[in-house]
């Protein structure tokens, strides 16, 4: 795929998004691959929370704001609905944050991904509550301050590790399911074009660095989500035909000092305490690079 | 004519739901309501009704689950109880603020803790502020008449809000009667192909249950206000057109019972009305004028009908199958706001009944009466607590 | 004015607003605007790829790209993404 194959109309402009917003640029790119006919479902979070205000609404798509643990549920019905009426040329997109997925959407989420509804439910990553000023949520990778872990390693609740949703979504043996960066724009592209020909559910898991959350300057959104996968502490898998593999490889690696040491976030980790995500961060590395085009449990 | 069956309030429910050529259910189960969530699906796999059933992994995503097949264009329909309707509750509230037109039936179960899995309304009332029209029935038919008609009054375009049609828990739910279920020619003149104006449409598109402030705000809640009272209406004229066509008259907002000339009035909701008319009659040989007056639309609450039929009366006698911890029962301060202003009111005793599925007798009943006559200060406020000893 | 504004005016029933309204200038809110050297590009795209709001818009005859001021919030992640550093904020 080629930069001239990205679509050229624009689906989302004016919006009161931050300067460099990852999510904006996941969402601006995912309405380019799906074109005018679709419908969106987004729930409480930094995407509502800048598009939804009226009047400025943005977007020139149909679009719905969700209770905040519904958007897999209203997905489900918007497309039974549809699929009631014979329409099959909509695609029904749901775009929840890392926590209206992964904490409070979790329920319904797991629910609508084993149910034969079609629809592409794309989880913007920004690894916190952004919106209502960074709180901790279920995808805060460990290490990270939050407003409510000011000081990790104090904080009993300090997450063990970050939820992997992908690997949830797997082990529901969802039809397509896959992880993308905003960095990488023509994987992510191709990776919408492909959840939306899927004929059921499928999940794209899409991390977004967020300046004013992460703590870098705006211009290095990009540079950040890159170091992320250089550093191994993101991945670009897929799931698809029951087999997991890598889409991408990055052509350099990183160690993940370099990354963390790239955000305001990560300033309290210690030495040992990287270290120590360092050899974790290696081990998943190898097992996934053991277990390429294999199905997994 | 239709054809008349033997069957339960819930299957009454389901097969209304048929009869409506709903399109999309999505249910979750709990006792007692679970019957209709299995009617619905044998009537779908056996083709009987042309419907898509989405399984859901709890009530919340049920109603959401509805919300979405309204928005793309889809008659749905669900169910709960108790603690399934407090799981809802988000949703209700969201269906209500975004002017989605929605029905579902609620089994009337009590809240625990106790469990109970018996019939009370607390579960229903304590919904009532979520801004959903709520008809309460008595019987197995008037649950299946009513439901139609919930989805005519829902879909009218002057008011586009949820409607709940709340039926006891067994007494209504479990018991059965001879029920007329209706012919689908006749209920396809009755109730018009679904409409809705909040619809996800890529050819016209709109932004659905957006943000807003100030007086755009205020403006959506006027306007959500509106539709309600409108509904008062239209509650009325469903009732008249349904008597036209099917014969059954249930009075539309109350339903009334020898008030004309009574002295003592019992107000009343659910089924344990046959329960009052019946002590009603036994009072008046005993040389009380009893009347009942039967709630049927608690929201919106007809505020002067009420206070039209109990205007004239001594003594009301409001019964309570719920409890609004820190005042008295709901129904009855309802029934107090309505009667306020009036230059002589009655004097109203609450009688807190029926909770956690306590039968209520007409003996109950009679010794309420007999409590609440010898009361003749109208602004005392005179709560009694069955197997309690009075409370004054 | 467009029918649909005018809709707006009299409160569309419920929460609800037609699409693609969006009445402030959200570039308003920074002054400097990154500068392209257009004689410079070599039309790889890359900035109008990686803008967030979609400000750049790449010119159908001449391949480079322009910015829109109303749009752009000075993130300067154009600037910072450009193989040939021609763009200055």
């Amino acid at each position: 795929m080629k930069i001239k194959d990205v679509a050229k109309e624009e689906f989302i402009t004016g919006s009161l998004s931050c300067a460099g917003c990852g999510n904006l640029l996941a969402v601006r790119l995912a309405l380019k691959a799906l074109g005018k006919r679709t419908i969106i479902i987004i729930p409480a979070g930094c995407l509502s929370a800048v598009t939804c205000f009226c009047p400025q609404i943005p977007f020139r798509v149909p679009m719905f704001v969700s209770p905040f643990a519904a958007t897999s549920a209203i997905l489900q019905g918007v497309s039974t609905g549809f699929e009631f009426r014979g329409i099959k040329d909509i695609n029904v997109l749901g775009i929840g944050g890392d926590g209206a997925t992964a904490d409070i959407g979790m329920a319904s989420f797991s629910d609508a991904i084993v149910s034969a509804s079609r629809f592409i439910y794309l989880c913007v990553d920004n690894e916190a509550y952004m919106n209502t000023n960074v709180q901790s949520s279920a995808t805060t990778p460990t290490g990270a301050i939050t407003t409510t872990t000011p000081f990790p390693d104090t904080m009993q609740e300090t997450r063990l590790s970050k939820k992997n949703l992908f690997s949830i979504a797997v082990a529901h043996k969802i039809p397509y399911a896959a992880t993308a960066s905003v960095s990488y724009p023509l994987d992510y592209y191709e990776k919408v074009l492909k959840a939306a020909r899927t004929d059921g559910p499928s999940f794209i898991h899409v991390q977004i660095p967020c300046p004013p959350g992460w703590g870098f300057p705006t211009e290095k959104t990009i540079e950040i989500g890159r170091m992320a996968v250089e550093s191994s502490m993101w991945h670009l898998l897929e799931y698809k035909d029951g087999k997991v593999r890598f889409t991408h490889v990055p052509k350099k690696r990183i160690p993940i000092s370099e990354y963390l040491k790239a955000q305001a976030r990560f300033r309290r980790m210690k030495p040992d305490d990287i270290a120590h995500l360092q050899s974790m961060t290696n081990e998943q590395l190898a097992a996934l690079e053991a277990n390429q085009d294999k199905t997994p449990l | 004519m239709g054809e008349k069956k033997f069957i339960t309030g819930n299957s009454a429910v389901a097969a209304a739901v048929k009869l409506a050529r709903v399109g999309v259910i999505a249910v979750y189960p709990i006792t007692p309501q679970t019957p209709i969530a299995e009617r619905l699906a044998t009537f779908v796999s056996t083709g009987e009704l042309n419907s898509k059933y989405i399984r859901v992994e709890s009530e919340h995503s049920a109603l959401s689950a509805c919300l979405g097949a309204c928005m793309a264009g889809v008659r749905p329909f669900t169910a709960s109880s108790s603690q399934g309707l407090a799981y809802m509750h988000e949703i209700l509230a969201y269906a209500s603020g975004g002017r989605y037109p929605l029905v579902l039936a609620v089994v009337n179960r009590s809240l625990a803790p106790p469990w109970s899995i018996w019939g009370e309304h607390q579960d229903s009332i304590q919904e009532r502020d979520t801004g959903c029209i709520q008809l309460y029935v008595e019987t197995a038919q008037e649950a299946l008449d009513t439901t139609i008609q919930a989805f005519k009054i829902a879909e009218n375009s002057s008011v586009f809000t949820p409607v709940m049609v709340c039926l006891d828990a067994f007494h209504v739910s479990h018991t059965e009667e001879l029920v007329e279920i209706p012919d689908q020619a006749d209920v396809d003149r009755f109730l018009p192909p679904f409409q809705t104006s909040m619809l996800l449409d890529p050819d016209e598109p709109k932004s659905l249950s957006i943000g807003a402030s100030g007086k755009q705000y205020m403006t959506w809640r006027f306007q959500q206000y509106q539709a309600i009272k409108t509904a008062e209406k239209v509650i009325q004229e469903a009732n008249k057109e349904f008597e036209s066509i099917f014969g059954r008259d249930y009075g539309g907002l109350v339903d009334a019972y020898r008030c004309e000339d009574a002295d003592c009035i019992i107000v009343i909701m659910g089924s344990f009305a046959g329960v009052a008319r019946d002590t009603a009659d036994m009072l008046r040989l005993n040389g009380i004028r009893t009347g009942v007056l039967k709630i049927r639309a608690f929201r919106p609450f007809p505020n002067q009908v009420i206070s039209d039929y109990l205007n004239s009366a001594k003594w009301v006698l409001v019964i309570d199958r719920d409890l609004s911890f820190g005042n008295e029962g709901a129904v009855c301060s309802e029934v107090r706001g309505a009667l306020y202003g009036l230059d002589h009111a009655p004097a109203i005793t609450n009688f807190i009944a029926g909770l956690g599925g306590a039968d209520v007798t007409a003996q109950d009943i009679r010794k309420a009466v007999q409590e609440m006559i010898k009361v003749t200060d109208v602004t005392e406020r005179h709560i009694i607590f069955q197997f309690m000893d009075a409370d004054k | 004015m467009s029918s649909r504004l005018q809709e707006k005016e009299t409160h569309p029933l419920g929460p609800q607003w037609p699409a693609g309204e969006i009445p402030i200038n959200v570039g308003s809110y920074t002054n400097i605007k990154p500068v392209i050297d257009k004689s410079r590009c070599n039309s790889c795209r890359l900035c109008w790829l990686f803008c967030p709001d979609g400000a750049i818009s790449i010119g159908e005859e001449d391949n480079k790209p322009t910015v829109n001021d109303n749009l752009c919030k000075s993130c300067g992640i154009c600037v910072y993404e450009c193989p040939l550093k021609i763009i200055k904020l």
